[in-house]
């Protein structure tokens, strides 16, 4: 592979990414880089980072489906799963975006870069150049910050199956179960497997989930009601607990006894 | 200037040859189109800038009416009422009052409509002299048969008194229902910088000029020639946006607006913006306030194509049935939220201008049919000949 940069271009309008490649082939001179693919929208934009491997993202932040900085939350949830064994490089993430105080206001007060529509090459020159002294610690640690500051919540699960990238909507997700290394989540036809932490999941959907067991978190609208159980040894081994029956699902999940005491109140 | 369509038009990603086929939204037809408005535009201005609010109202408007005639019944049921001990003798009181009271309300109404015309050009003192004098008249006329029929016998003093205070009582009350309505139109235009700012910011949406001058930039080496006119197009859609909000401009002119603002936007969302149009019945010299109509299409594409990724449709049918307007927008529902929150904005404002111009003779309703947000806009059909009286009557009140 040569040295040259490779750059995703993330933009749902043609316009727009035929833009970005003229400006960027104009800076070929003093920016060498490889175009290694163009997305016009979420998926799309997921499954060629994930075939093409792309060291830059110039990504719109306003999209249909889900918004550039929703993106940048699957990307960097996809990076944070990374280990030794495993390395996921992560993209640096350079935001493109037409006038939006909103969110023009959250890239104010972090580190991370944003051109405004229409890209001044200059501009650009400069952000690819930060872009590559960034650490992907710092980088991540940016776009999380921006995801808070904007309030965004994913409302998608991403899921990698043999190099695809499947996208689970979050109102189909039932439970999430954390086991051994993955998480199993759980919908109404099927099972997928993504490497979150559940610490992390429970925080950013805490509207959502609730928290029954060290290890799994249900959807409060799949909750169908409460089972309490008795072991059939009736002894020390056997004390009787709680489980959550599920809409849609025969499985049954066992409340922890911890969480018990605020799981009950959803009973009412 | 475009006329009334026979086709349905559609927009496609724009080959070039299609804008023979009626397109309204083709360059050269839009630049003409609007150019042809803009020098009506200024005339129009020179007549209406500076010209003060009008003392009497549109009485010939039924919200008007019934403004007028509830009140004054309900009052008089109350003073009938207070002034009597028992069901009976309300209902003779209320009666008696009332044989004066509808005759004079009515006639008043009608009297003043076919006035206000004439009258309101005039000097302000004619205005509120006619505005007073004529219920005080008609009260006095009405007064007079009534006594002449029901009390024939009373002293001279007397039937003086009795005669005289009724005028009084009548333009009294016409002179609080002006002040009423003036106040109401007052309270519902805002004050001149306001409504500039108002229509600065929901007009000049920041976003659209950044995207369509992004656009544009994308265009510009590939292909000149659709740089070229989607310049003149924005050049165009600037104009209208930078005008008067008060003006009245025909509905041929807005609908070219539209395809000005929809060609831009159609070369940004490419082939998910499908726009079929249905002006076979539109009455094109129908007059509506300067967009009126492009913030609620702005809205189905902001609302309906935006927020998708698949190809969406925008329905917009501008039909005449009877005396009346209607445009029905229809586009699709989105599956998620649009981009930027916000846009109930564009709805508002659409309505707060309707209620102004037109009171309760125009209507906007709008509702979700399955996966289709419908809009439908009613508005009284008034002609270009009409153009001067109801410019003035929409003008803010200074």
């Amino acid at each position: 592979m040569s040295d040259a940069t490779s750059i995703l271009i993330v933009d749902d309008e043609a316009p727009a990414r035929a833009r970005l490649r003229e400006v960027l082939a104009d800076l070929a001179p003093e920016f060498p880089h490889r175009i290694v693919g163009e997305a016009a929208n979420a998926p799309e934009a997921l499954a060629q980072i994930e075939s093409q491997r792309p060291q830059i993202v110039l990504m719109d932040v306003q999209m249909p489906g889900m918004t550039g900085i929703e993106l940048a939350r699957h990307i960097s949830a996809r990076a944070a799963e990374a280990d030794s064994d495993d390395p996921k490089p992560m993209p640096l993430v350079i935001f493109v975006t037409a006038f939006d105080e909103f969110a023009v206001e959250a890239f104010e007060v972090n580190a991370l870069d944003y051109l405004l529509k229409p890209v001044r090459a200059q501009r650009l020159l400069g952000a690819l150049r930060r872009a590559q002294t960034l650490l992907p610690a710092e980088h991540l640690e940016a776009i999380d910050q921006l995801v808070k500051a904007t309030n965004t919540r994913r409302r998608h699960l991403s899921v990698h199956e043999r190099g695809r990238v499947i996208l689970v909507p979050l109102e189909q997700v039932l439970y999430l179960k954390a086991e051994l290394k993955y998480i199993t989540v759980r919908t109404r036809e099927r099972e997928y497997l993504i490497e979150e932490s559940l610490t992390s999941l429970e925080e950013e959907f805490v509207d959502r989930f609730v928290r029954i067991h060290r290890n799994a978190l249900v959807a409060r609208p799949s909750i169908a009601g409460f089972e309490r159980v008795t072991p059939n040894g009736e002894g020390e081994a056997g004390d009787p607990y709680w489980q959550v029956v599920l809409r849609e699902v025969p499985e049954k999940l066992p409340v922890s006894r911890r969480q018990w005491s605020i799981v009950k109140g959803l009973v009412s | 200037m475009v006329q009334t369509e026979p086709t349905t038009s559609q927009y496609k990603s724009g080959s070039p040859a299609q804008g023979a086929g009626g397109n309204g939204g083709a360059p050269a037809a839009g630049t003409a189109a609007a150019d042809s408005a803009a020098a009506a535009a200024a005339k129009a201005r020179r007549q209406t800038e500076g010209a003060p609010a009008p003392v009497i109202p549109d009485t010939c408007n039924i919200g008007i009416v019934l403004r007028v005639l509830v009140p004054l019944n309900v009052l008089a049921l109350l003073v009938a009422v207070a002034a009597s001990n028992a069901p009976g003798e309300a209902l003779s009181r209320f009666l008696s009052i009332a044989v004066i009271l509808e005759p004079v309300a009515l006639g008043s109404l009608a009297v003043l409509c076919a006035a206000r015309k004439v009258v309101n050009a005039m000097p302000f003192w004619v205005q509120w002299t006619t505005g007073c004098g004529v219920p005080a008249l008609l009260t006095l006329a009405t007064a007079l048969i009534v006594q002449q029929l029901l009390e024939p016998d009373l002293a001279d003093g007397q039937r003086l008194y009795w005669l005289a205070t009724r005028a009084l009582t009548g333009a009294v009350v016409a002179w609080l229902f002006i002040e009423y309505f003036r106040l109401r139109a007052r309270a519902y235009s805002p004050s001149f910088s306001e409504a500039r700012l108002q229509a600065l910011q929901a007009r000049i949406r920041p976003h659209f000029l950044f995207n369509s001058l992004n656009t544009v930039l994308g265009l510009m080496r590939r292909d000149p020639r659709r740089a070229e006119a989607t310049l003149e197009n924005l050049a165009d859609l600037f104009r209208v946006f930078m005008r008067d909000a008060r003006e009245l401009v025909p509905l041929d002119d807005e609908v070219v607006t539209c395809k000005e603002y929809l060609a831009i936007e159609q070369l940004r969302l490419g082939e998910r913006l499908q726009v079929v149009w249905r002006l076979d019945g539109m009455p094109g010299d129908a007059l509506l306030p300067s967009l009126l109509l492009q913030p609620l299409i702005e809205n189905a594409v902001h609302h309906g194509i935006e927020p998708r990724t698949e190809t969406g449709e925008i329905h917009i049918t501008v039909t005449r049935p009877g005396e009346r307007v209607r445009v029905e927008i229809v586009n699709p529902v989105a599956p998620s939220p649009p981009v930027r929150p916000g846009n109930q904005m564009a709805l508002s404002n659409v309505r707060e201008r309707l209620m102004l111009l037109y009171d309760m003779e125009a209507e906007l309703k709008t509702g979700v049919e399955g996966d289709r947000f419908r809009l439908l806009l009613e508005f009284p059909y008034r002609k270009e000949r009409r153009r001067r009286d109801v410019r003035r009557y929409f003008d803010p009140d200074r």
